[in-house]
């Protein structure tokens, strides 16, 4: 059998407890990252939903922003929602900065305040059935670049996009029982690791 | 109307905890107008409160306290792009359904306000936007949990800059979770007689520990190492009340800009702070309670955000305080 995976979750703010839980449970291990020097060593990194202008703010000190940006361009990364706006090209509805990992604009809380959540059940390009999918004040993916192989979407728009080491999801695959997505970056992570 | 499904159901609860689960690791600020919500926000903090008076004050003005009018919340929504919270009575469902017409992110019934309903908390089931109730407890807690409140703080003394309560409730309720998953399915019973807690509920925490919904802390946290206190002892995020906006003799400390008739009158360039100091005071505060949430496991931090942070507010010890005009002791 390999060796576990070493995942970091960024845990400046936000739902990194819900992730780290989901990666224990699909056998790898766990490590929740509050400074840059924490990134070295990792396999692979999710940064999690939260509030990307808390996180930024956090970011803004002893070089994390860059460290994280040089991070995410050689690393597989797996961003969900607010982990998806930082790894956007472009973010709309109060522009802020962004790593430009992912040839993608993203809309900030597009769909509304916390009455317009919801979960929706989507067919996916995930082997097995319909995907769930948690939207939490979500962001919408409204432009996606060619290269951007896409997953699963709602209303026609992008929900889950892959490229190369990066993954991104607007809904909340940590707060579902659908473990799929994880499974998913994962392999991602474990392909790159024997290239 | 108990909605424990969540089949892609639009109230389902794990919406409601799942937008708490987003706060964690973070700050809720009380915010009275605009400008405190902007310097909230650009500070780093993951939610605002917004409310009239911040505890401190109605502590030391008296009279009724009420949901905060619509259009000071609405004019928040708009200024801010994280989630805005809200207060309403203890009980006063109707303040509810106006805030969840106002599509605030979170309501919060609380101790703060002057309740309105000496028996009866508000069925918290019946509504989309969810919930956060204080508790001293965990009989209280479970009993918030059970009416549908999707994260639990702790009561603390609001308004008092003094985190003892704070610490006492939120030590109370994780030595009686403790306590719990020792106890055999048998006892299990007479423990909910015992916290006058449903059966199901009492269960569940038995089963993992942890309370089924998040855990957050509130009342009296004023510093830094206040809020990493409360964080280590176990609360996933801290609200923070009178203790970044407020100075001694619970008035406010001016943040607020000029505007075009302002700066005319006074000389001035649209956009300087009235006040630097005092504007530069509750920043470097709010900063400062945000840094010591995220790093609340590092002294080298705390010490460095302690150092960052200006002033704080004056504070009164709850020890002072008669029995009958503490706040905590609203609700049952």
């Amino acid at each position: 059998m390999s060796e576990p995976l070493t995942i970091g979750v960024l845990a400046l703010q936000g739902a990194y407890d819900a992730h780290a839980r989901v990666l224990a449970s699909l056998g790898a291990t766990p490590k929740l990252i509050r400074l840059p020097a924490e990134l070295d060593g990792l396999d692979g990194l999710i940064i999690p939903g939260g509030e990307s202008t808390t996180m930024l703010k956090s970011l803004e000190r002893d070089g994390f922003y860059e460290a994280l940006e040089a991070f995410v361009h050689t690393t597989p990364t797996f961003g969900t929602c607010a982990g998806a706006i930082l790894l956007a090209s472009d973010v709309a509805n109060s522009t802020q900065r962004s790593f430009a990992a992912l040839d993608m604009t993203v809309e900030r809380n597009a769909y509304g305040r916390q009455n317009d959540s919801k979960i929706l059940h989507e067919p996916s390009a995930l082997p097995g059935g319909p995907l769930e999918m948690v939207f939490i004040r979500a962001p919408r993916i409204s432009r996606a670049g060619a290269g951007l192989e896409v997953l699963a979407t709602r209303d026609g728009d992008p929900t889950l996009v892959r490229a190369g080491h990066l993954l991104a999801a607007t809904f909340h695959p940590e707060l579902g029982h659908d473990t799929r997505v994880h499974q998913l970056f994962l392999d991602l992570v474990r392909q790159k690791k024997n290239e | 109307m108990a909605d424990y499904a969540n089949n892609g159901n639009h109230s389902g609860l794990r919406l409601k905890t799942g937008l708490a689960e987003m706060l964690k690791g973070g700050v809720i600020m009380d915010v009275m107008d605009v400008d405190q919500a902007i310097i909230a926000e650009q500070a780093g903090a993951v939610a605002v409160m917004a409310l009239e008076r911040v505890p401190a004050m109605i502590r030391a003005q008296g009279g009724v306290a009420r949901m905060s009018h619509p259009t000071m919340i609405k004019a928040i929504q708009k200024a801010v792009s994280i989630p805005v919270m809200a207060k309403v009575r203890i009980g006063h469902f109707v303040e509810a359904q106006i805030l969840e017409h106002l599509a605030v992110d979170f309501i919060d019934e609380s101790e703060v306000l002057t309740p309105a309903d000496e028996l009866h908390h508000i069925d918290k089931h019946a509504f989309t936007t969810p919930f956060v109730c204080g508790a001293k407890d965990l009989g209280e807690a479970l009993r918030r949990i059970a009416e549908g409140a999707a994260m639990i703080r702790t009561k603390g003394e609001p308004g008092t800059g003094d985190v003892i309560h704070a610490v006492k409730h939120m030590r109370k309720i994780t030595s009686e979770m403790k306590a719990l998953t020792v106890l055999t399915e048998q006892e299990l019973y007479a423990a909910a007689k015992e916290l006058r807690a449903p059966y199901e509920l009492v269960a569940m925490v038995a089963k993992t520990g942890q309370l089924p919904v998040p855990n957050f802390s509130a009342g009296g946290i004023a510093t830094p190492a206040d809020a990493a206190l409360m964080m280590q002892l176990g609360a996933q995020t801290v609200f923070v009340g009178s203790g970044i906006f407020m100075k001694e003799g619970n008035i406010r400390l001016d943040v607020h800009l000029h505007d075009s008739e302002s700066a005319a009158l006074f000389g001035a360039k649209v956009g300087d702070p009235f006040n630097p100091e005092e504007r530069a005071e509750a920043e470097s505060r709010a900063k400062a309670i945000v840094r010591a949430a995220t790093h609340f496991n590092n002294p080298a931090i705390l010490t460095e955000a302690s150092e960052e942070c200006l002033g704080a507010m004056k504070g009164l010890a709850v020890g002072m305080i008669e029995e009958a005009d503490m706040m905590q002791n609203r609700g049952w």
